[in-house]
């Protein structure tokens, strides 16, 4: 099937037209158990890719591995042609590629305005000589303030600016997570769930705010279990199960695909794919 | 003893060189815990290091007391990267157990035969101070009444240093916890992992923090050592620092005042209640008590008040109420 993303067909580990990250026999190992085993898959460049899949199919354990948040028992990846395995996370995100977590992790203790300055990349005031002289990094302060306060309104977080971040609801934590991703300007963001927990007008709200970052050359990756979401917004749906991509196309096709049907879709999610027959999963349709 | 003798050494003890190194130890547990969330539990040996340092430098290399001060500084900062440097990687107990244990290493290693040539071993060094107190512009004869106790000019101006080294600490470190890195320590301290992914090196973030409270506890040790001239190994037992630890959180452990007021606070309670215990004593209203059990027990009644204020008032003194009522 022809598209603009993909060279040649939709097909799982296909090649792309212009890939911003491509990964390689990335394998993870938990014990006797292989919770990753990516053999080839590459992430289109300024286009919303969803990462979808049935609950422990890894895709958190690769955005971990991914990041640097874990380490893989073997595989190379590369971001914008720069080799990335085995670089700290926080050089990662340094390179561009900022993520989110799956269980929020908004900092409690610091108001929503801090969560969001900290966000920012290569501030002079986080050197220790240089944050004794306040006029080396005031302007710069001043400015990262005001590219938060913009964050904050589009997020509609900001009456909450100066309220510590733990009084913040969950899906709001999620909000102010993702703007605070948003503040380093990365290249590509990468978001764990950003819907779970957020109230349905929100929800609205944030995939435009999705949308926004695609139009601004923004390379999105996200996990998510709506599938509202994904029909709507994304470019590019890669599937995983059991640790393997095993499907991966434009939304349309890839719900219609058996293989994703079967694993994910289908009212017999928790069954064997092997054992389940054609017939009973499309009744259940 | 009458009530103005009572209170005259209660206010002795808030201004002493003794409390001075405890606050300046706890002002530097507030960097280590308060702000980035390190739990430190070695204090005593920064500061064992600052005293020793200072005496070492003084005594053996016959340095000056700038160099001396200098030498007890890089001591405690070698210690901190030490101990930080594999440690840091891993959870924060990891740090805990380690300073612990290092902290009550150094303390046998400095009271051992081994190294009794140079830190004169269970008994110490002594005499290394008079450089410092050549340096006192102050008459000699000067005298200064505080009740009924009453302070030479050398003490006086041994007090009057320790509180400008506690005012400059308190300000360097005010600078520092405002500022865009300071805003990283209290990021690290409240989740590490999410500061990591928004591109901050929070190892050497870490590491700096350890460095930096440790060298202000190292110059609370100087301090320390210095009004007596002596300098012990049994002064630098776990006793010291979880006296340090009471200070910080009595006072607020996310403040840098709050130290300055803990150590205040406890010292003075310390000294009233003991006062006030061996007067009881001595009039037999409390039969039950000896003389010698007073400094036992006015350990149970501090104990005791601790307990209460962390039931009642659990952020502390000066602490911010708000920021304990998130614990999530």
């Amino acid at each position: 099937m022809a598209n603009e993303i993909s060279i040649g067909a939709a097909a799982p580990g296909c090649k792309k037209v212009d890939p911003i990250l491509i990964a390689d026999k990335v394998v993870r190992q938990f014990g006797g158990l292989t919770a990753v085993s990516v053999d080839h898959v590459e992430i289109p460049r300024g286009k919303i890719t969803a990462l979808i899949g049935p609950n422990g199919a890894g895709k958190t354990t690769f955005f971990n591995l991914l990041t640097g948040f874990d380490k893989p028992n073997s595989g190379t990846w590369t971001f914008d042609g720069k080799n990335l395995a085995g670089v700290a996370p926080y050089k990662v995100a340094r390179r561009g590629m900022i993520r989110t977590f799956q269980l929020t992790k908004a900092l409690s203790l610091l108001t929503v305005i801090d969560n969001m300055r900290l966000g920012a990349q290569n501030q002079v005031g986080e050197g220790f000589f240089a944050s004794f002289v306040r006029p080396l990094w005031k302007a710069q302060e001043n400015q990262i303030t005001a590219s938060a306060d913009t964050l904050l309104t589009r997020f509609k977080l900001d009456a909450k600016r100066e309220d510590y971040a733990g009084s913040l609801s969950g899906g709001q934590r999620k909000l102010l997570e993702m703007a605070r991703a948003l503040m380093g300007k990365p290249k590509l963001v990468m978001l764990d769930e950003p819907m779970a927990g957020v109230n349905p007008a929100l929800t609205q709200s944030l995939l435009e705010h999705i949308k926004d970052l695609k139009s601004n050359g923004t390379t999105v990756l996200f996990v998510e279990h709506d599938m509202h979401m994904v029909r709507h917004i994304s470019d590019w749906v890669i599937v995983m199960a059991e640790g393997k991509v095993v499907a991966e196309g434009p939304p349309a096709d890839v719900m219609k695909d058996q293989a994703v049907i079967d694993a994910y879709l289908g009212a017999h999610a928790d069954t064997d794919l092997g054992t389940v027959e054609i017939k009973s999963i499309k009744a259940g349709i | 003893m009458d009530l103005i003798g009572i209170f005259s050494l209660a206010g002795n003890a808030l201004i002493s060189p003794m409390t001075v190194g405890y606050i300046l130890c706890g002002i530097g547990l507030a960097l280590h815990f308060g702000y980035t969330g390190l739990l430190n539990f070695g204090q005593a040996a920064f500061a064992a290091l600052g005293g020793y340092g200072f005496a070492i430098a003084t005594l053996d290399f016959h340095w000056n007391i700038w160099g001396s001060i200098l030498f007890g500084l890089i001591c405690s900062m070698g210690f901190a990267a030490i101990l930080g440097i594999p440690t840091l990687r891993l959870r924060a107990d990891y740090l805990a157990i380690v300073t612990i244990a290092a902290a009550q290493a150094l303390r046998f290693y400095v009271g051992s035969s081994t190294a009794e040539p140079i830190t004169g071993g269970s008994a110490g060094v002594s005499q290394f101070g008079e450089e410092f107190y050549n340096l006192n512009p102050l008459p000699a004869d000067l005298t200064f009444n505080l009740g009924t106790v009453t302070l030479t000019s050398s003490e006086v101006w041994m007090r009057i240093v320790a509180w400008v080294v506690v005012g400059i600490a308190v300000f360097f470190l005010y600078a520092l916890t405002r500022s865009p890195w300071g805003r990283v320590l209290k990021g690290i301290r409240e989740d590490e992992d999410a500061v990591r992914a928004l591109g901050k090196n929070v190892f050497s973030y870490k590491l700096q923090a350890l460095v930096i409270g440790g060298s202000i506890a190292s110059l609370g040790g100087m301090i320390f050592v210095m009004s007596s001239q002596t300098n012990q190994p049994s002064n630098w037992g776990t006793n010291f620092t979880f006296i340090t630890w009471t200070i910080l959180l009595l006072g607020g452990a996310a403040t840098l005042l709050g130290p300055v007021l803990g150590g205040m606070i406890f010292f003075a309670l310390m000294t009233l209640i003991e006062s006030a215990l061996g007067i009881l004593v001595d009039a037999g209203l409390l039969p039950f008590l000896q003389v010698e059990q007073v400094a036992q027990i006015r350990f149970l009644l501090v104990g005791l008040i601790l307990m209460l204020l962390v039931i009642f008032r659990p952020q502390g003194f000066l602490g911010n109420k708000k920021e304990i009522q998130f614990n999530g």
